[in-house]
């Protein structure tokens, strides 16, 4: 670990009140921030606090409306990306800035600056590849790497520019955490080596184990600055959640039900060479029972979800809803059997971006709910029901008239989560159902999920937000390239096992596994 | 064999319209946007680049004047989708029914004049070759810039460095603005350019296919050069492929009516245009084909903002 | 740039409805350029094409009678374009619906009967259907781009009803004229206003605007519509099947256009000619974009496509102006309503400005 900076270094980058605000939203307010040469400094702070913000800034995405950027001292403007990484500042972005269709390759030369040497550029990233473990083959084409992988390009992509200072946004969200391990392997080498990291992340155990010092973002402002050996987990998440939260209950003691959902031998062949092939997945949910399926975002995780929702049909026999067979069923006759299903994507495949609350409320429960009947609507009774909604889940939003991409996604994701919970499923499969979305938001829907079990309702939560599963689920598998693991136990489990779970081991060694609950 | 030189040097004009509009369609699909306007762009190029020829007797002004005024048109296209984020398939239907209107209404004058057509320019000794000399080497201007134009296309997507960030914009948009490329730029260049191809093609068929002016002498041949970039699965070499068969497939129904198969004439001028469909059938079954190859982000409209 | 664009909360309802009238204004602007440009006078022009053909009451019956067709077509297309259906056909099977209910005419020419006209009518929408089901099957079953499809259906349309009235349906005594022989009165649609063409068809494109109306407000297919248009993803986790839109769109085009079709031949033609439409297929879509994609709105942007025909006629007449006009008015249009469009969802700003301020 890179020791904390002396105080008489000058730093890298120093940042002074700075401010930026979106229509509605003051996302950065008078944010100082300051890092030294070699340093691994943490960005901590909940989604929605402003963090993206400020990086997109730093790298010349983003105009500031007020305050100054100082590297090496200097006030300096920086308008592009492109100015940025001629001054040495370098991105991983947490939702890649990858071409799927180009290769490798393509993909570093187009990270470069026009007239590079493509052979010389060739040995750099084969160099490269070796010092800092991040094995790639640069002809390959994108849209066949894991997301991993891919996260190795852009790392590749940073370094051949040789910066002072490399900023990642929330790198590990996407990796196992044995790949975690081999990333921080790879940013300590770096850091000794003189470079600087900016970490942006809301995982406090990372920032423990990675970074020397910490600056808190909370609503916009800077709430801390903080040398992060003097602090605990718990004094950091204080910080980050401020007062406002208290710590999540733990699971309650479930009240063994029936199988609800039964999956037997899922197989189903990927749609398109962008998808992934689902192989013999079998699982039980039973009622009053959260079942948590972790796994790398890509692994299948849609695809299973809309096989169990009916967007895709299976094979007869396939999937079970109390003991009904319904491989062969529609999404609405499934409703009919008590299915809610959320998917991940919660515009344009959750909710209709352009349609208003009413509409969007309508979309899954018209049947179930007879808000529509011999084909035509009833607009009165939607329109309730979304207020209905609104109102129980704390939706912020102008009335049921409000287009659904008018919400944030905090808000959206409450609206979806309580449209599909309102309809009292007595089975629920949910897909990253706190993904971006801010704490406040998180916790109000994990509280629904909890009660929701607690009621009764058999509940799949399939998450890469592995804290999240040993939080809030009774038992737990893993999802990797389409198949699913053997299941567990939480209490039975430690998170490095189940990282071998999702980096593809089918069972553990030694741990017992629990088919049903 | 007597027949055959003869009917493949129609085919080559047949072609050759074709391949102008559907390479620059390919260039603008490639960057990500959907322009359905060609057959606009060409009736404009095609009445502009005679009028031009009526007034100055020069045919590179006309050439010229044909390539502004397909890439003025589609400079339209590109501030309304790229700077108004209007959708792409109203605004290039809309300039479809547009250039029709206008094409009509600057031909006013114009119809009913003739004219010789482009001159021939052999390449010396080269187009002596018996056979392959007056098929390859005894061509107008146009002709032998749509055999350069192919490798040319080809060679830039594949080789050079703007090729690749064409590509890469057509790809994701997204990835290609937080990396620092100018995407609207660069889109707007695209259309541009496949716009200039389009009047081109228009160009071609005014002053070589058949050169006067009718209202609406493309034909529908906009709408097949779409349907072209779709068959050739954005690939210059098979647009070229897709291009000749389909030259071959007008000038087969030609010949048929011209000999007299015992077919409705009518019957056989469906023919290029049944065949569109059944070409666009066969290649749009296989979706996973078309999903690998077409530019990820086409028709979808991009706000640099976010 | 010198303009830039901030994006609104949520959409402004106000711009739905003033874009339109916006663009409608920058044309009739554009148009006084234009005419200027031809060396007309743009006032004598403008009255010309706007006030001089509704002077009369033939002027009046004459613009239902071209807004018939354009506002059935539009409002049963606009459902199409709302669920992402380009079905851009409308011409090819407005000449198939014509070819059909006009070949009932034509087979019971000698006889007389109130059922010709209905039977007529249902030939006319399922020769329209028919021709659109081709591009539904493809599109559907091969995944081919509708919109190429049912293009080249068009051009096929045209063809084999210039093969028909060339060939087999040639009226015999009509001194080598390529035309059909002309309807007898039961197949003929009765004229609904003395001194004009004004005829039946126009009630039904009123009831067709009441019709779409309450698909679109009130039916589920209507909602169906609206979501597969906007969120295809979003419509199959509702449990919609993509599959039955498209041919639902493109069946419901395919039948308004063949009504269409069959108006014309029944109605203002009375026989089969190679041509029996302006283009109404094609400014149909206009009609559709100007009419907001709403039933009301189309009946509106109708009368208007309607009375730029009438007006290119009546300026063709008195000023000598070429009939291209009237297409360049129409596209014009267009183009001025989708840039004005963007009003509906953004603001616009001098870049120099900074963005709103924070609440």
């Amino acid at each position: 670990m890179s020791a904390s900076p002396e105080p008489a270094t000058a730093p890298l980058l120093e940042l002074r009140g700075m401010t930026r605000s979106f229509p509605g939203v003051l996302a950065n307010d008078q944010v100082d921030l300051s890092i030294a040469p070699g340093e691994i400094h943490a960005l901590l702070g909940e989604n929605g606090a402003g963090k993206s913000t400020l990086v997109k800034m730093i790298y010349g995405i983003l105009k500031p409306d007020a305050g100054e950027i100082l590297w090496k001292g200097e006030v300096t403007e920086i308008p592009s990306p492109a100015f940025a990484r001629d001054l040495g500042i370098a991105m991983v972005f947490q939702h890649f800035s990858l071409f799927d269709s180009l290769t490798v390759f393509e993909n570093i030369i187009l990270g470069m600056d026009a007239g590079e040497d493509s052979a010389r550029l060739r040995r750099d990233i084969a160099e490269i590849s070796a010092r800092y473990g991040l094995p790639l083959d640069p002809d390959r084409h994108v849209y066949t790497l894991s997301v991993g992988e891919r996260q190795r390009i852009e790392i590749i992509r940073c370094l051949l520019l040789k910066p002072a200072l490399l900023v990642m946004d929330e790198p590990t969200s996407v990796l196992t955490p044995q790949e975690v391990d081999q990333l921080f392997e790879t940013l300590r080498q770096l850091a000794d080596e003189g470079m600087s990291i900016l970490y942006i992340s809301h995982k406090l155990a990372e920032i423990k184990a990675l970074c020397s010092h910490a600056t808190i973002l909370r609503g916009g402002r800077v709430v801390d600055s903080v040398a992060v050996d003097q602090e605990t987990p718990a004094t950091l998440a204080a910080k980050m959640m401020g007062a406002a939260l208290a710590a999540e209950p733990e699971p309650g003691e479930r009240v063994p039900g029936e199988t609800r959902l039964a999956l037997e031998n899922l197989t189903l062949d990927a749609a398109d060479e962008f998808g992934i092939p689902l192989r013999n997945i079998s699982l039980q949910v039973r009622g009053g029972e959260i079942l948590g399926i972790a796994g790398v975002a890509g692994n299948g995780q849609d695809e299973l979800l809309k096989a169990i929702s009916g967007e895709t049909r299976a094979t007869p026999g396939a999937v079970r809803i109390d003991g009904n067979d319904c491989g062969h069923l529609g999404p609405n006759d499934r409703r009919m059997l008590g299915l809610a299903t959320i998917p991940e994507e919660r515009l344009g495949h959750g909710a209709v971006p352009g349609i208003d609350l009413t509409g969007n409320g309508l979309l899954t429960a018209f049947r179930r709910l007879k808000l529509a009947t011999r084909g035509f609507i009833h607009w009165g009774a939607s329109g309730r029901f979304a207020d209905s909604v609104v109102e129980r889940f704390r939706v912020k939003a102008s009335g049921n008239r409000a287009p659904a991409d008018s919400l944030s996604g905090g808000n959206l994701q409450k609206f979806i989560v309580g449209r599909e919970i309102c309809q009292d499923p007595e089975l629920l499969v949910v897909s990253q159902p706190t993904w971006g979305v801010d704490a406040g938001a998180a916790r109000t829907i994990h509280d629904a999920l909890r009660a929701l079990a607690a009621r009764g309702t058999a509940v799949l939560v399939i998450s890469q937000d592995l804290d999240e599963l040993m939080r809030i689920s009774h038992r737990i598998a893993a999802i990797c390239a389409g198949s699913v693991s053997a299941t567990y136990r939480v209490g039975d489990v430690s998170a490095e096992q189940i990282g071998l779970l999702m980096a593809g081991t089918a069972e553990l060694d030694g741990v017992e596994a629990v088919h049903a609950a | 064999m007597e027949t055959l030189l003869p009917t493949l040097l129609t085919i080559i004009t047949a072609a050759t319209p074709l391949l102008y509009a559907a390479l620059g369609e390919m260039v603008t699909e490639k960057s990500g946007v959907l322009n359905l306007g060609v057959e606009g762009m060409m009736l404009v190029g095609a009445v502009v680049a005679f009028a031009a020829m009526h007034a100055t007797g020069s045919a590179s002004v006309a050439i010229l004047a044909g390539l502004l005024a397909g890439a003025a048109l589609s400079s339209i296209f590109a501030v309304l989708v790229l700077g108004f984020q209007s959708s792409q398939v109203a605004t290039g239907l809309a300039l479809t029914i547009f250039g029709i209107g206008l094409s009509a209404l600057l031909g006013q004058g114009l119809v009913g004049v003739a004219y010789n057509g482009l001159p021939k320019l052999p390449i010396p000794f080269l187009s002596e070759i018996p056979f392959l000399g007056p098929l390859l080497f005894d061509h107008d201007i146009l002709v032998y810039g749509s055999f350069v134009a192919v490798p040319l296309v080809a060679w830039f997507l594949a080789r050079t460095r703007p090729g690749l960030v064409l590509r890469a914009v057509g790809n994701s948009h997204d990835a290609a603005h937080a990396i620092g490329y100018p995407v609207l730029r660069i889109r707007f260049l695209a259309i541009l350019f496949g716009g200039a191809m389009a009047g081109i093609a228009g160009a071609y068929l005014s002053l070589a296919y058949s050169p006067l002016w009718i209202e609406n002498m493309s034909a529908g041949r906009g709408w097949i050069a779409l349907a072209l970039v779709v068959f050739a699965t954005w690939r210059p070499w098979r647009v070229l492929a897709g291009a000749y068969l389909f030259g071959g497939i007008t000038i087969l129904q030609l010949h048929a009516q011209a000999i007299g198969v015992g077919v409705p004439p009518q019957v056989m001028s469906m023919l290029p245009y049944v065949a569109t469909i059944v070409v666009l059938v066969l290649i749009s079954r296989d979706q996973n084909k078309i999903k690998l190859n077409a530019p990820g982000c086409i028709g979808k409209p991009f706000h640099p903002t976010a | 740039m010198l303009l830039k664009l901030i994006r609104r909360p949520s959409p402004s309802r106000a711009m739905v409805w003033l874009s339109p009238l916006i663009a409608l204004a920058l044309t009739l602007l554009s148009g006084v350029i234009l005419f200027a440009f031809m060396g007309v006078d743009p006032a004598g022009a403008l009255y010309a094409f706007f006030v001089e053909p509704l002077t009369s009451r033939y002027g009046w019956g004459e613009l239902a009678v071209k807004a018939t067709p354009l506002v059935l077509i539009a409002v049963a297309l606009s459902i199409g374009f709302r669920a992402g259906v380009w079905n851009i056909g409308a011409e090819g099977q407005l000449i198939l619906g014509a070819i059909c209910g006009g070949g009932i005419a034509l087979l019971f020419h000698d006889i007389e009967g109130f059922w010709i006209l209905p039977l007529m009518i249902l030939c006319g929408i399922a020769g329209g259907m028919a021709w659109a089901a081709i591009p539904a099957f493809l599109r559907t079953r091969f995944n081919a781009n509708e919109i190429l499809v049912s293009l080249m259906l068009t051009y096929v349309a045209g063809l084999f009803l210039s093969y028909l009235v060339h060939g087999p349906w040639r009226d015999t005594d009509g001194f080598n004229f390529p035309e059909s022989r002309v309807f007898n009165a039961s197949a003929t649609l009765p004229t609904i206003l003395s001194g004009t063409r004004l005829h039946l068809g126009a009630v039904m494109a009123l009831a067709v605007v009441v019709a779409g109306w309450v698909l679109i407000a009130r039916t589920l297919i209507g909602f169906q519509v609206k979501v597969i248009g906007e969120a295809p993803a979003a419509g199959r986790y509702a449990g919609f099947s993509v599959r039955r839109v498209i041919w639902f769109s493109l069946l419901l085009g395919g039948g308004a256009a063949g009504l269409a079709g069959l108006i014309e031949v029944a109605g203002p033609i009375g026989q089969l000619q190679p041509s029996i439409s302006p283009g109404y297929g094609f400014t149909a879509i206009i009609v559709a974009f100007v009419g907001r994609l709403h039933p009301l709105g189309v009946l509106f942007a109708g009368l208007l496509m309607a009375l730029s025909y009438l007006g290119g006629e009546s300026a063709q007449i008195t000023l000598n102006l070429p009939l291209a006009v009237t297409g360049v008015f129409q596209g014009m249009l267009l183009f001025f309503l989708l840039a004005c469009d963007v009003l509906i969802h953004y603001r616009i700003r001098p870049a120099s400005a900074s963005a709103v301020k924070p609440s």
